[in-house]
């Protein structure tokens, strides 16, 4: 590696950045913050209540249940793409005039607003209209997720399964591209199986991609809001209402300022530790 | 500004910040860090270990008003130790 | 092994194109039709949820809307991404690393947090309701994916082609335009791909930050579904309406994209 030389003037360079940045997450970020230690009725009528609001969301047995959701949300989801990833992008073929072709087919779920995607799911779920809802139920599965929580909660995680997994297949196809054919080579003239070779040529080599991946998945799992918001609405009952969707409640539908946006803070501290840990181990990589 | 609603307590707490990183800052100027290996199972820098000091200290506060309760001035005591742990041999 | 692979893959591709596929047929039919019978293949295709989106002002505005706050959007990400791509990918400077940590932080960071602020900061400043709010609103999460993106890109650009151009008496300002700028225009090109994609997408911002003048179409798509209730032809059409840009687009930078998914960037 290069080693790059050090110039403090390249500070110019990234001062727009740094500007608009500031604007749109550190002016917010401190308002935040401001908010979470008052009782704000107006911006004439508030009052200082210091840490109630931190102590009311911690314990706040509807925020606990939320965030116990979400993590079992991200968990399932993360357990269920990680490996299907990785098994379909050993499928695609490296050099074949069908690569382009199947690289967009992949890409597709990815390029849909997710609003859509939960639009696509509804009316594909729906037990009235919906192919997958009618053809459950016609075989004698009584399937409806609008009223049944483990049926929402199947439909969710199909759902972003469906959304999701070209991600992390897309990424471990770009792992799988870099390896060498030397690196093939060596191993059939051991003798190596397939299994083999994925166990101990492939895997090892798509280590630094697979942690972006898990990180990325886990991230974006950890705010989702908009897919469930479409299809659930994060019914029924709360069963899938998960954290951004409880806040975006508490924010904007009930304009409880103070503990919502204590909540943020909260929630935002979590973003930043697992963000932490994200770029320590991708920066451990480049070191290695 | 008016709808930032500033209060006394998160001005300082700002304020601090600030001036935390302009005097990490000027120590880096005067004194560029290096990468060392502490009790920490990672290679940090100066301002490394200033950050997980400061995430460390968010957690530790969040802890305590999730189990014990508002009166946090022994957490607070806590995560400044805990920090100059951390600064020192992390 | 390689035989479940390329099962995996087949069933893969096919489980991504059949809620597509109802997406599509429910789409070419009227909306009478979809709720009286079900059938896997349409008796009768029309065209009529789509001229009925063509013909409805506030559709065409909505997609007026979306189309505005996306480019606005994409264009202010990468003026200020690529010259910070640049410095970031060419030299090392004070704090850089910190630097690029907290910009990945705002990638990262749930929308929902800055939801209040965001409200309570555009309302200030005059801009809410308005395009700006939501193109600026979403610069929190496009910044620093295209920093991120096209850093990758350039640093894989040899350093040489700077000094070569320095040699040959370019200036930087003229380098950076008329040669490096070129040079990279496939990576800029999936950067504002990203970027467009991302603003696009996004749901929460958008339909918190637009008031009834410039709602977006993502926004018209859930009222369509709570207020009227179940035009579900309409809502599908307008489904397949958003996906086609997209498609568009990822067919001409698709193999500049297996070199971005490469770099581990995005």
């Amino acid at each position: 590696m290069i080693v790059k030389p050090r110039r403090d003037k390249a500070w110019l360079g990234v001062l727009p950045v740094l500007l608009i940045v500031a604007f749109s997450a550190v002016v917010p970020l401190m308002t935040v913050v401001n908010y979470s230690v008052q009782d704000v009725l107006d911006f004439n009528t508030r009052f200082f209540v210091g840490l109630e609001w931190y102590e009311a969301t911690l314990t706040d047995p509807r925020f606990q249940a939320a965030f116990f959701r979400q993590l079992a949300f991200s968990a399932t989801i993360l357990i269920i793409e990680i490996p299907l990833g990785i098994l379909v992008a050993r499928g695609i073929p490296r050099t074949s005039k069908y690569t382009g072709l199947i690289i967009v087919l992949l890409a597709i779920p990815l390029l849909i607003p997710w609003n859509v995607v939960g639009t696509i799911w509804q009316l594909f779920a729906r037990s009235d209209i919906g192919l997958l809802g009618v053809v459950l139920n016609s075989v004698g599965i009584d399937y409806n997720y609008t009223s049944n929580p483990a049926d929402a909660w199947v439909t969710l995680v199909a759902m972003d399964v469906w959304h999701w997994t070209s991600l992390v297949a897309l990424l471990s196809f770009a792992g799988l591209s870099a390896i060498p054919p030397a690196f093939y080579q060596a191993a059939e003239i051991d003798g190596a199986g397939s299994w083999q070779i994925f166990r101990f040529v492939e895997l090892p080599r798509l280590r630094s991609v697979l942690v972006i991946a898990v990180l990325l998945r886990l991230m974006d799992s950890f705010m989702i809001y908009t897919e469930p918001f479409v299809l659930t609405g994060g019914g029924p009952g709360n069963t899938t209402t998960f954290l951004s969707q409880y806040l975006a409640t508490m924010a904007v539908g009930q304009f409880d300022l103070g503990p919502a946006a204590a909540f943020s803070v909260v929630y935002f501290l979590f973003t930043l530790l697992f963000c932490w840990l994200f770029y320590t181990s991708v920066i451990r990589e480049d070191d290695g | 500004m008016a709808w930032m609603a500033w209060t006394g307590p998160t001005l300082v707490f700002f304020s601090s910040i600030g001036i935390a990183l302009v005097i990490m800052t000027l120590w880096e100027i005067r004194s560029p860090t290096r990468l060392r290996r502490g009790f920490l199972p990672i290679s940090t820098t100066r301002g490394d270990r200033f950050f997980i000091s400061l995430l460390s200290a968010a957690f530790i506060h969040l802890l305590w008003l999730g189990i014990i309760g508002q009166d946090v001035w022994l957490a607070s005591l806590l995560a400044i130790t805990w920090a100059w742990i951390l600064m020192r041999w992390g | 092994m390689d035989k479940i692979c390329r099962i995996l893959l087949v069933s893969y591709g096919v489980y991504l194109l059949i809620p597509l596929y109802w997406l599509v047929m429910i789409s070419l039919q009227a909306n009478a039709d979809i709720v009286s019978g079900f059938s896997v293949v349409p008796e009768a295709v029309s065209l009529a949820n789509f001229t009925e989106i063509a013909a409805s002002a506030v559709w065409r505005s909505a997609f007026a809307n979306s189309l505005s706050y996306v480019l606005i959007n994409s264009a202010i990400s990468l003026l200020v991404a690529i010259p910070a791509a640049y410095v970031f990918s060419r030299y090392r400077f004070l704090g850089d690393r910190q630097l690029f940590f907290w910009l990945l932080t705002n990638r990262m960071a749930p929308p929902a947090v800055f939801l209040l602020p965001f409200f309570q900061l555009y309302s200030a400043v005059g801009l809410f309701d308005t395009p700006f709010a939501v193109a600026l609103a979403h610069c929190l999460f496009t910044v620093p994916l295209a920093v991120w993106i096209l850093e990758g890109f350039f640093s894989a650009v040899s350093r040489e082609l700077d000094e070569m151009a320095h040699l040959d008496g370019f200036g930087f300002v003229e380098f950076f335009l008329k040669i490096f700028i070129p040079v990279n225009r496939g990576a800029i090109g999936v950067a504002f791909f990203f970027c467009f994609m991302f603003s696009w997408v996004e749901l929460l911002l958008a339909r918190t930050l637009s008031g009834s003048a410039a709602k977006p179409v993502v926004v018209v798509m859930t009222r369509t579904v709570s207020a009227s209730g179940l035009d579900w032809g309409v809502l599908a059409a307008a489904g397949v309406l958003t996906v086609i840009p997209g498609v568009f687009v990822v067919w001409f930078v698709r193999k500049h994209l297996v070199k971005g998914f490469a770099l581990g960037r995005v």
